[in-house]
């Protein structure tokens, strides 16, 4: 199962600000490996992004998203405690999804 | 093509005036990768491996001794490289974590140090490592000690590896780092005779998440860079010599404000 | 490459939206939305073919897009890019790097509940015009900001 994501959400007023950081080598398959061997490409290719179960984000990304990729956005109409949720899924059809609670702000 | 470069040297100027500047181009990009790190994922695989049964041991690395009694991890990063009674010798956070990792665990230090750098096929156990107990110090000062006699001699070293000129190019550490508003194209040199540069510098990296490597990096893989950029012979792991430098680095810290890992390009 | 079934997306459609949408590909089933990855458009090599998979004909300029990016980036592999938007019923925003090999680096579907806003970081192989396509309404704005991309220096 892939590593988790270090997931941020902090409310500004009603409005959560949330900041994802993802590890994912985010492959090219322009890459030689150690061995000389080109590395297959493997890169994410969605992500989704919910607030209490309803979808507020729906991304497709590229290989040129950078590895160990970061995805920020601002969700509006947000309080304390609520459920934010992210999953990306890669070509290869691995997935991974985490979730935090909005923070109030400090 | 000449307008490019006449460009990147006006600019270049601006640069050499301070960074954090509004003038300067290249503070957005460094503000906004520092505000999200992708280090902070080391330290969190790192607290995992740390307190992880592992080894032919099957041992957790909470009775490795950093400094501060077995297990204290908070504080340990701040007090680095010092004096071990247990092995009689100055020690870098490096160096104890592989005392560790052999010691508690079990494991061959011919493992640990064949995978102590990571590539971009391969994670370094270290990397996490070393990232999880720097950010136990955040908010901390640089403390590190100068009490023993090993811990002065230590030091006495490295200030003198630091200046002496070797190799090829004839090349010290203070070639580079001992002036002001030096850089190598675009990479500010930071004065290593100022203190005030050195608490910046030191508290903040290393380690560090470095953009072209795309993973943290240590003060081993620094130095060990550093030696690579001067045409030097490999600079060995956990060596006397590293040890010795990161004394006389790291003491000169003193003072800075503690906030691992850091961003670097 | 595998074409991607992704989630659903529930939108509350508009004409405008729908001509749009299915020039985009996307696909109508009652309600919600399912769309494929665009590989057409993250396989094109000009930006002009890009533009064109995300049903942008009629590009407008505006001045109510910001990009938040740096002027001159120590490293093309990391390049963060910020893009807010202004425009009214903003839908979607896409991300180009136009001298990239494959200058699409990103579409970000927004529903009612994300501001206009969108936070990453892209590759660039060289110094190059970044542009943002914002969808709002059925209608296509742009902006662009250059980026310089650097070697760096000691390692």
């Amino acid at each position: 199962m892939a590593e988790p994501m270090k997931i941020r959400a902090t409310l500004q007023g009603d409005v959560a600000d949330v900041r994802i950081l993802m590890l994912h080598p985010m492959e090219t398959g322009q890459r030689k490996d150690a061995k000389g061997e080109i590395v297959p490409v493997h890169f994410i290719q969605s992500v989704v992004v919910t607030h209490n179960g309803k979808t507020v984000l729906d991304a497709q990304w590229s290989q040129a998203i950078s590895r160990n990729p970061f995805l920020g956005l601002r969700v509006k109409g947000a309080k304390a405690g609520d459920k934010m949720s992210v999953t990306w899924t890669d070509n290869k059809g691995d997935k991974r999804t985490d979730e935090v609670a909005v923070a109030a702000a400090s | 093509m000449l307008k490019l470069r006449g460009g990147i040297a006006a600019i270049a100027f601006i640069c050499l005036s301070g960074s954090g500047h509004a003038a300067d181009p290249l503070a957005v990009g460094r503000q906004m990768l520092a505000e999200d790190n992708p280090g902070d994922l080391w330290v969190l695989r790192g607290e995992k491996l740390f307190y992880e049964k592992r080894g032919p041991k099957q041992a957790s690395l909470e009775k490795c001794d950093l400094g501060l009694g077995p297990g204290k991890v908070e504080g340990a990063f701040a007090q680095l490289p010092r004096y071990f009674a247990d092995t009689d010798k100055v020690q870098d956070l490096e160096s104890r974590l592989l005392t560790c990792m052999i010691g508690l665990q079990g494991f061959k230090r011919e493992d640990v140090i064949k995978t102590r750098f990571s590539d971009l096929d391969r994670d370094s156990d270290m990397e996490a490592l070393v990232s999880f107990i720097g950010s136990r110090s955040n908010g901390l000062k640089m403390n590190v000690p100068l009490s023993h006699q090993k811990e002065k001699e230590m030091f006495k070293a490295g200030e003198y590896l630091f200046h002496r000129r070797n190799g090829p190019l004839d090349f010290s550490c203070a070639t580079c780092h001992s002036e002001d508003g030096k850089r190598i194209r675009l990479q500010d040199l930071p004065n290593m005779s100022d203190p005030r540069q050195m608490q910046a510098v030191v508290a903040t990296a290393w380690p560090a998440y470095r953009g072209t490597q795309s993973t943290v990096r240590t003060m081993q893989h620094r130095l060990y860079d550093c030696n690579w950029q001067m045409r030097l012979p490999d600079l060995g792991y956990v060596s006397d010599m590293s040890i010795a430098l990161t004394s006389y680095l790291n003491y000169s810290g003193n003072g800075g404000v503690i906030q691992l890992p850091g961003v670097r390009r | 490459m595998d074409v991607l079934r992704r989630s659903f997306l529930k939108l509350t459609a508009g004409a405008g939206v729908l001509t749009a949408a299915a020039a985009a590909g996307l696909v109508k089933s009652g309600q919600t939305w399912a769309a494929t990855w665009n590989k057409s458009g993250f396989e094109s090599k000009a930006a002009a073919d890009a533009l064109k998979s995300l049903g942008a004909s009629n590009l407008i300029d505006s001045k109510d897009i910001a990009i938040t990016a740096p002027d001159i980036a120590e490293n093309g592999a990391v390049v963060p890019v910020a893009v807010t938007s202004k425009i009214p019923n903003t839908q979607s925003i896409s991300i180009l790097a136009e001298k990239n090999p494959f200058p699409l680096a990103a579409t970000f579907d927004l529903s009612g509940g994300s501001e206009s806003y969108v936070s990453t970081r892209i590759k660039m192989g060289q110094t190059s015009n970044v542009r943002a396509v914002i969808r709002a309404d059925g209608k296509f704005y742009t902006a662009v900001k250059e980026v310089k991309v650097t070697i760096g220096g000691c390692g």
